[in-house]
């Protein structure tokens, strides 16, 4: 399997990244040695092997239902580039 | 060309734990805005989400009410979108391995609907837009992070009709479990549906659409209804059904396109590699079983058939598992059940209704309730006295017995002092007792009347019909 430009440049509107066409040419290269790593993973016979969840063998960690003290909302906002009535002000996209 | 439609409906609710699925920000709604969050639910870098152990449990009543098998491995996935509403660009939802699937729910008509899966979830935030031509919105992050339920079925819905008995049957077994509180007024309980027509009879399936902004039982009847209308005019029209997803104008009672499947996202999801996996023991799952309540079915039949209530009297009852519970708890101390459906049914409804209050709000005694009907039986107090103890006993929260003696209420139905009273009433109304002599029987009612005012309204009406007639009888030549 091989990726052209084109699928490059389609991953990078769904991350909201933008590459210049010298950058795409590079990441299409980049992508295709990832993928033959990748080929040569496909090679090794899985039957019997359940997909992987996680990595770590770690299983059922939760918290009790509890509520604790949030964020004073000052603090919440204290990274926001503009605020307005206690909210974080963001460009308007309407669905 | 006659057609059919093909149904399926999404349905998120709002779990109600006390704090969010993956911080402790506690959950409650109309709080100002973004004063419950914090460093996890608002994405900050660094932060590490923790499973609410409540959440799955909920997750899991709601399967084993709806018939479904409990995965005994699960695991969560990112979703991905750009949104503002979601601050890490990503909402940790529930993949190829849902906690729930296959299960059902069965309508009236004994029309078994499939549901496909049931997964956890995390709600987003509230977005406010600006006004036309400000070009921002506000962001409150409160919701972000509450947990979710989504609820899938199978697309064996057939008509407007069969998809609202759905949801309500799905909402009231949702409160009955006590996981979710379902107010789609308050966004606790949404609805998305899928809908596509195909000729009737056909095997293969038409292209669907997908409604959104469906706020109301109401709007979800008129959006399908809306909707297969407008694809049937389409397909008669030798044209075809677009797949796009189309929002629901509740002002216009119309749908109109919001997307088309070429702008559908790629969601990439992917395992959370912040969350280890769900490993779910047999154990523990029977023990949710048997904590599960009697559902609103079940609940149904059983008053039927042990109270011996009519269909429609039990449908009403088990509207609310409160309100069913209040039932009963009137029947422990009164005897007659359907006298009981009837007195809930008119005055608690009637007042309920008057004070806009919820079955779950409803704070009277229902020894109280049961206190009265027996007194009325008795022929302690008339139906109508019964009815006004009632609703001082609704509004104030008194006992029976306080009531009637602080309103000096009491049926008179000793016969001596009624009599008393009777003879009374004829002695000084001559006129009315000769007009009744000749015939003219319809001056009883008057004299009843007459009766009624001397002793305020406390007489037993039976009984004063009864002495009337004796006495009016002595007088005749
Ligand atoms: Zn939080």
């Amino acid at each position: 399997m091989r990726v052209s430009e084109e699928e490059v440049r389609r991953v990078a509107e769904l991350a909201r990244l933008a590459f210049s066409e010298a950058e795409l040419r590079q990441l299409a290269g980049e992508f295709n040695r990832i993928l033959e790593a990748f080929a040569k993973l496909n090679e090794v016979d899985t039957t019997g092997v359940p997909p992987t969840a996680h990595v770590l063998k770690v299983k059922n960690r939760f918290r009790a239902d509890q509520v604790r003290p949030s964020l004073p909302r000052a603090e919440a906002l204290g990274n926001a580039n503009a605020v307005k009535d206690g909210s974080f002000v963001a460009p308007l996209i309407m669905e | 060309m006659k057609f059919e439609a093909v149904i399926g409906l999404e349905v998120h609710a709002e779990l109600s734990t006390a704090s969010k699925i993956f911080c402790a920000c506690a959950t409650k709604y109309g709080a100002e805005a973004n004063t419950q969050t914090c460093p996890v639910c608002l994405g900050l870098p660094g932060t590490l989400p923790v499973l609410n152990e409540k959440a799955v449990e909920y997750c899991i009543r709601a399967g084993l009410a709806l018939n479904c098998r409990i995965a005994d491995f699960s695991k969560l996935d990112r979703k991905n979108y750009f949104y503002p509403d979601l601050p890490k660009a990503y909402q940790i939802s529930q993949y190829d391995l849902p906690l729930c699937r296959d299960g059902f729910l069965t309508l009236a008509s004994g029309k078994r609907i499939g549901i496909t899966r049931i997964h956890i979830e995390e709600d987003a935030g509230k977005l406010m837009h600006s006004p036309e031509g400000e070009g921002f919105s506000l962001v409150d992050y409160n919701r972000a992070g509450v947990p979710l339920i989504e609820i899938v079925t199978a697309p064996d819905l057939a008509t407007p009709e069969e998809a609202v008995e759905f949801l309500e049957k799905l909402r009231r077994i949702l409160i009955y479990l006590g996981i979710s509180d379902c107010k789609m007024e308050e966004g606790s309980l949404r609805c998305d549906a899928n809908i596509s027509l195909k000729p009737a009879g056909a095997e293969t399936l038409g292209t669907k659409t997908e409604l959104k902004n469906i706020n109301s039982f109401k709007a979800l009847g008129r959006a399908l209804a809306y909707e297969i209308e407008r694809q049937a005019e389409l397909l008669a029209e030798g044209k075809t059904v677009k797949q796009e997803t189309r929002k629901w104008e509740e002002a216009k009672q119309r749908t109109l396109s919001l997307r088309s499947k070429e702008d559908t996202q790629d969601y990439r999801y992917f395992p959370d590699p912040d969350l280890v996996p769900v490993e779910l023991d047999q154990a523990y799952v029977a023990a949710i079983a048997a904590s599960l309540p009697e559902l609103p079915e079940a609940k149904k039949r059983r008053l039927i058939e042990e109270y011996k209530l009519p269909e429609y009297d039990a449908d009403l009852l088990t509207g609310s598992r409160h309100l069913a519970d209040f039932f009963e708890a009137v029947l422990k101390d009164y005897c007659n059940p359907k006298a009981a459906s009837n007195f809930i049914m008119g005055e608690l409804f009637r007042l309920m209704g008057e004070e806009g209050l919820a079955p779950e709000a409803l704070a009277l005694n229902p020894a109280h309730l049961a206190d009265i009907l027996r007194r009325i039986d008795q022929g302690e107090l008339s139906v109508s006295q019964g009815k006004k103890v009632f609703e001082k006993a609704f509004r104030t929260g008194a006992s029976p017995a306080e009531i009637i003696a602080a309103e000096g209420l009491r049926q008179i139905s000793d016969e001596a002092s009624l009599r008393t009273v009777v003879t009374q009433v004829l002695a000084a109304h001559p006129q009315s007792v000769n007009d009744y002599l000749n015939g003219k029987t319809k001056v009883a009612q008057f004299l009843t009347g007459q009766v009624m005012r001397e002793t305020k309204g406390q007489a037993n009406p039976q009984l004063i019909k009864e002495l009337l007639e004796e006495e009016l009888a002595k007088l005749r030549p």
